[in-house]
């Protein structure tokens, strides 16, 4: 459902995206790993319309929206994620909530998604009235990914989601992700903590200087002795 | 001394609403728009034209009168705050904060001299005054027109805090205040909230211009530099950004003033209402409301 095709991306004088290519189908967790630096946030910047290709292709559900504004991007279903979750820190839990429901006009619709999203992250329930400042690094996490979903989205661009936390809140945000997976959206995940992502994915890309140096199914990125080497520690 | 207290307050009405504009400008987009004091003379201007073109005013429809050329002015004014924005400010959105201030201070000389130019350098007689009976309330003599015009501010700072505490367009202000990027990816058009807060501001603004223009009975192309200066320390108290503190900001200034005035004398006003902005932006430069929120990494 999303093809991105030979993309080039250059800003501030970086060649950060060299003819990247991957594509993500419908119900797929497709993890995108490779070390700091490599290009993985500038992909998913470009998909998601925060930074203009100077090449190649961005289709989401067959239409090109390579040159399509962010906000537009995000009402046809494909939602980024960032990197540092990027809670809106004086506004309450709730309040983060509604805004996913920006572009829903029916208020008992934005009513329905979010109380889904606290019945599924029942931690965010309980700090419904805080402000989003105020929560856990893990929490903060849940609320991100939580907040994209009230937007409605077909496919999540996640960004680091595990960047920060302890071993035990990784494990609890990826079976989140997991979770959100099986109830039918896609998810593009990037992640330098590769052992945590390849466990949900079903597939996975390997990027290294902006460009894409390997790909295959979750198993077969496991047992790659490559990948084994430079990310998975062993 | 309740005469001090009352004329503190109705004074502080008119700060308040010229500095909400200020304070939500700034809140939204980091910019101190220094044009924003002649959109409050731009205000007394269109009013004073629709006035004007409408010929005499009966003096029993002098209130619906006023209230329905607010409401125009109101609507002019906005316009014109969204046109500053989209060719002054916009293109400069990502360019240094200096260069975007040096810009603000040039919009104002733009629109004041650009207003003596088509209206002339004379002051004009407002051609409508709301004269009423006064009334001793707790021994402060109160007319009906501050009680009238008061109330209009009143039910408009109103209006506006339910608007950006409670509505969708109220979250989608604060939510590109405190990070834009993050905005667009919930789907909300930066731009065209950007361009909705400055039609609200500077009709606001032009609000307060009509209701200056019809109290005090004369209007200038310079009169909204001081009053821009005023807002800016008005917001400043109350904690810029932040719109319970500004409207609080407005009021304790129009107090300040009052009293001010009252121990040192009326010329020592505005050095004593600068003076007051200095110790603020040295001792205090996040104002009475303003607050910083420790966040956690």
């Amino acid at each position: 459902m999303l093809e991105l095709r030979d993309l080039d991306v250059h800003y501030d004088g970086v060649h950060a995206l060299r003819g990247l290519s991957l594509t993500v189908g419908p119900g797929e967790i497709v993890a995108l790993l490779g070390n700091n630096g490599a290009g993985k946030t500038t992909t998913l910047s470009a998909a998601s319309g925060l930074v203009r290709p100077s090449g190649g292709a961005v289709t989401f559900d067959g239409r090109d929206i390579t040159r399509e504004k962010a906000h537009k991007i995000a009402a046809l279903g494909l939602v980024h994620v960032p990197e540092g979750r990027r809670v809106f820190s004086t506004l309450t839990v709730h309040e983060n909530l509604q805004l996913g429901g920006y572009l829903v006009r029916d208020h008992a619709e934005i009513r329905r998604r979010v109380d889904r999203v606290y019945d599924v992250m029942p931690r965010l329930a309980e700090r419904r009235a805080q402000q989003g400042g105020t929560l856990s690094g893990g929490e903060q996490q849940l609320l991100a990914i939580g907040r994209a979903m009230v937007t409605g989205p077909r496919l999540l661009l996640l960004d680091e989601p595990s960047m920060g936390l302890a071993p035990l809140i990784v494990a609890s945000v990826m079976e989140t992700i997991a979770q959100i997976n099986a109830e039918g959206t896609s998810v593009l995940l990037v992640e330098q903590n590769a052992v945590a992502a390849l466990k949900i994915a079903h597939r996975g890309y390997v990027m290294e200087n902006g460009a894409c140096v390997l790909q295959g199914s979750a198993a077969e990125l496991r047992e790659d002795t490559r990948v084994a080497e430079a990310y998975l520690g062993g | 001394m309740t005469q001090l207290v009352w004329n503190g307050l109705f004074v502080g009405s008119f700060y308040a609403l010229v500095a909400l504009g200020y304070s939500m400008v700034y809140g939204i987009i980091k910019l101190l728009n220094f044009a924003h004091g002649d959109l409050y003379m731009l205000g007394a201007f269109v009013g004073f034209a629709i006035l004007g073109a409408a010929g005499g005013v009966s003096p029993a429809m002098t209130l619906p009168v006023l209230l329905a050329v607010l409401v125009a002015t109101m609507a002019g004014t906005g316009l014109a705050g969204v046109a500053l924005e989209r060719i002054a400010y916009r293109p400069l959105r990502h360019a240094p904060r200096l260069s975007l201030l040096i810009t603000a201070v040039g919009a104002s000389f733009a629109l004041e001299y650009g207003m003596r130019a088509g209206a002339g350098a004379d002051p004009r007689v407002y051609p409508v005054r709301l004269d009423g009976a006064s009334f001793e309330v707790l021994g402060a003599r109160v007319t009906l027109q501050q009680l009238v015009l008061i109330g209009l501010a009143v039910v408009l700072m109103a209006g506006l805090n339910l608007l950006v505490t409670r509505t969708r367009e109220g979250r989608a202000m604060r939510a590109i205040a405190l990070d834009p990027r993050t905005s667009r990816l919930m789907g909300i058009d930066v731009d065209a909230v950007i361009s909705r807060t400055f039609f609200i501001g500077s009709a606001l603004a032009g609000a307060a211009g009509v209701m200056a223009g019809a109290y005090y009975g004369k209007i200038d192309f310079l009169m909204g530099f001081l009053i821009g200066l005023k807002a800016f320390t008005a917001a400043v108290i109350g904690g810029i950004g932040n719109i319970p503190g500004t409207m609080l900001g407005g009021l304790l200034l129009g107090l300040l003033e009052s009293f001010g005035t009252f121990w040192l004398g009326g010329e020592w006003r505005d050095v004593f209402a600068f003076g007051v902005l200095i110790l603020f932006l040295t001792v205090r430069p996040t104002g009475l409301l303003g607050e910083r929120v420790v966040e956690r990494v």
